[in-house]
């Protein structure tokens, strides 16, 4: 696969390659070869800021906080994925039918979309988790975050759907006696597919902010070591008024990071559709400079025809 | 000098054609029209949001309702007007759930939420009524601050892409913009409550002060809230600024604004006054849907500060495992939420009349 021109994009993606790394191979050696431990309480080590032995510090109870940023991201990562699944193909079924099916059948699922868009997500969310009580996992708590998270993405693939409606291959499609769902699995999925992986990618990184504020206030799983997890033990051992900085910022700074990489790439991409958005290219700018320079330095040198030329380049 | 009308409901209203007072009438009924079915709308979600209400702990595993009971009982005894209520509440084992719909709604109805766990033996209605307000006050002011911060910032950098201006402040809000809420929280209570000690670091007022419209009061509350509403505006800042900047590049490019900057306007005035008008609208069709957003990032922000709104009660709530309060904040912010939804929508209606035009 080529990754695109754009450096916005690029950037973005490598971020995410690599966190995906951190979590498929980083416990391994942080355990294995580093020999630290997300869970061994060490109370003589407790609240250490950070140092050889322990990088990024230690927790109130002497954990090691490193240790628990790489373990973490796996849960994190995997919660985020999961959920972005469940969302994204929740948003594509509701969307895409809607838009090519039109007439009632769109008519109930763009009311039913609208419904769940309006209504607010996290206290939804949170109601439900607690409900729940960590029963099951990060799993559930996956799937509650998807099942809540889809109406964004349905809105903008019902959009997309509906401007490929009439296209002369969905068309052709219709006519050669593909039935509906032949023809919104076969043509119009693929052709959308582009749109599906970005907003995947979106539906990503909002599930794993979902999944660390719900942890952050308790619910999900906290006994399981993940960002969220972090954050809601630092928040507890008070790590903010005793000013272990190195407690939470870490976990909040790998989400941050992630947020911001998903930013670029839709950024990025942004700018690939509409050319106006991007800033001129520097053998553009760099020419205007130079104009400018000559301009300024003729001026200097001949003050009393510089209104002229002044007058000649305007 | 008229600034460029682009819809021709709004150019008959103004025209002093023969058959304007027609014209007219038509387009306050179909304004009417517009509201109605605003109304109607988010008269379905609200129906929704109760309707929710009602099934999620009946969809739960167990009988949330015994086990409140039972929970409840440890503290103190319950009569048996409470005892019927959170039945009625939470689900009474046997009967038809339709009964039980219809009991349920008769009592949310009369805003008997039942009683609070967390805050024993408070009715769960008394208690949301002292945190709502803070909510509404903190999410009205800073959703309006950032949408006009945002937007104003948003109309600069688009006119002119690749400006100092521009390739500064746009990766910067954008970078703010893609961070967790309550992390930002998180380092403004560090940075400025702890290190610093400039603001307190939590809490809605002084502890010491009987609430008031008394000075010291007032300005108590105002220091409290100041980094809780930096949080909120500097972190949703950055979707209006982009949005506003990528409708900005598009419009400038449209042969009314050159006209504009042909006739000698000053750049200000062609930017704010012709581009901006138009490129505005899908922001201010935007900031309804931004509502339930906003709220939901303020919940956890207000957690991190103990602010004494909504979120911190269900945090409290949550904690413990206080399901009336729990539920009723849900019904509370939802309707919250979609009530500021129709106000927002009806604004849009009005300044847009396109908006009324199609079917929604």
């Amino acid at each position: 696969m080529k990754l695109p021109g754009n450096p916005k994009v690029r950037i973005g993606i490598c971020v995410f390659a690599f966190f995906a790394l951190v979590a498929l191979v980083g416990p391994y050696v942080v355990q294995n070869l580093m020999g630290l431990s997300p869970s061994d309480v060490h109370t003589a080590d407790a609240m250490q800021g950070p140092s050889g032995a322990h990088p990024l510090g230690t927790t109130a109870t002497g954990e090691d906080v490193l240790a628990q940023l790489v373990v973490g991201s796996r849960v994190s990562l995997l919660v985020g994925l999961v959920a972005g699944l469940v969302t994204t193909a929740l948003s594509v079924l509701v969307g895409v039918a809607g838009g090519y099916l039109g007439g009632r059948a769109d008519s109930v699922l763009t009311v039913l979309t609208n419904i769940c868009l309006v209504i607010p997500g996290m206290p939804l969310l949170i109601i439900i988790a607690s409900y729940v009580q960590g029963r099951g996992g990060w799993l559930t708590v996956a799937l509650i975050i998807g099942l809540t998270a889809w109406p964004w993405g349905a809105r903008q693939k019902r959009a997309q759907t509906l401007s490929l409606r009439h296209r002369d291959f969905v068309t052709a499609a219709e006519m050669t006696g593909e039935s509906r769902w032949g023809v919104i699995t076969r043509e119009l999925i693929p052709s959308l597919a582009p749109i599906i992986s970005v907003s995947f990618l979106g539906a990503v990184v909002g599930s794993m902010f979902a999944d660390a504020g719900l942890s952050f206030i308790g619910l999900g799983n906290i006994n399981i070591t993940s960002w969220g997890s972090m954050l809601y033990w630092a928040q507890n051992g008070s790590a903010l008024t005793r000013g272990a900085w190195w407690w939470f910022v870490p976990p909040g700074a790998c989400i941050a990071v992630i947020g911001v990489a998903a930013g670029l790439i839709n950024f990025g991409i942004d700018e690939i559709s509409n050319p106006r958005l991007r800033k001129p290219p520097k053998k553009v700018r760099d020419r205007a400079e130079a104009a400018k320079l000559r301009r300024r330095t003729e001026e200097r040198a001949e003050p009393a025809t510089a209104p002229k030329a002044q007058e000649a380049t305007s | 000098m008229a600034v460029p009308v682009i819809n021709p409901a709004g150019a008959a209203d103004a025209a002093p054609a023969p058959d304007g007072r027609r014209a007219g009438r038509a387009a306050r009924l179909r304004s009417v029209r517009y509201i109605v079915r605003r109304l109607g709308f988010y008269a379905c979600a609200a129906w929704i949001a109760v309707t929710l209400n009602f099934l999620i702990p009946r969809l739960m595993p167990g009988d949330p309702a015994s086990a409140l009971i039972a929970q409840m009982q440890q503290k103190q005894a319950l009569s048996g007007d409470q005892v019927a209520s959170i039945y009625r509440l939470f689900g009474t084992p046997g009967e038809p759930l339709w009964n039980q719909y219809v009991t349920y709604l008769g009592q949310v109805a009369h805003f008997d939420f039942g009683i609070s766990v967390a805050y024993y033996p408070t009715p769960v209605w008394e208690v949301i009524r002292t945190g709502l307000p803070w909510t509404i006050g903190l999410v009205g002011l800073t959703a309006i601050l950032s949408f006009l911060i945002g937007t104003a910032a948003g109309v600069v950098s688009g006119s002119r892409v690749g400006s100092r201006f521009d390739s500064v402040v746009t990766p910067a809000s954008m970078f703010l913009g893609s961070l967790p809420y309550f992390w930002v929280a998180l380092l403004l209570v560090m940075a400025f409550g702890v290190q610093l000690g400039w603001l307190p670091i939590g809490g809605g007022y002084d502890g010491d002060l009987v609430p008031s419209f008394s000075g010291p009061f007032l300005a108590s509350v105002v220091s409290h809230g100041i980094l809780p509403a930096l949080t909120m505006v500097v972190s949703s800042l950055g979707g209006w600024l982009v949005g506003m900047r990528n409708m900005m590049v598009t419009t400038v490019s449209e042969d009314y604004v050159l006209l504009a900057r042909a006739k000698g306007l000053s750049k200000g005035r062609v930017m704010f006054q012709y581009a901006a008008r138009n490129a505005v609208l899908p922001s201010v069709a935007g900031f309804a849907l931004t509502i339930g957003t906003v709220v939901s990032g303020q919940l956890l922000v207000e957690i991190v500060f103990a602010y004494p709104g909504v979120g911190y009660l269900l945090y409290q709530a949550v904690s413990s495992v206080d399901y009336p309060l729990m539920q009723a904040l849900f019904l509370n912010v939802s309707l919250s939420v979609l009530a500021a939804n129709f106000l927002a929508d009806s604004v849009y209606g009005l300044i847009d009349p396109r908006a009324r035009e199609t079917r929604s």
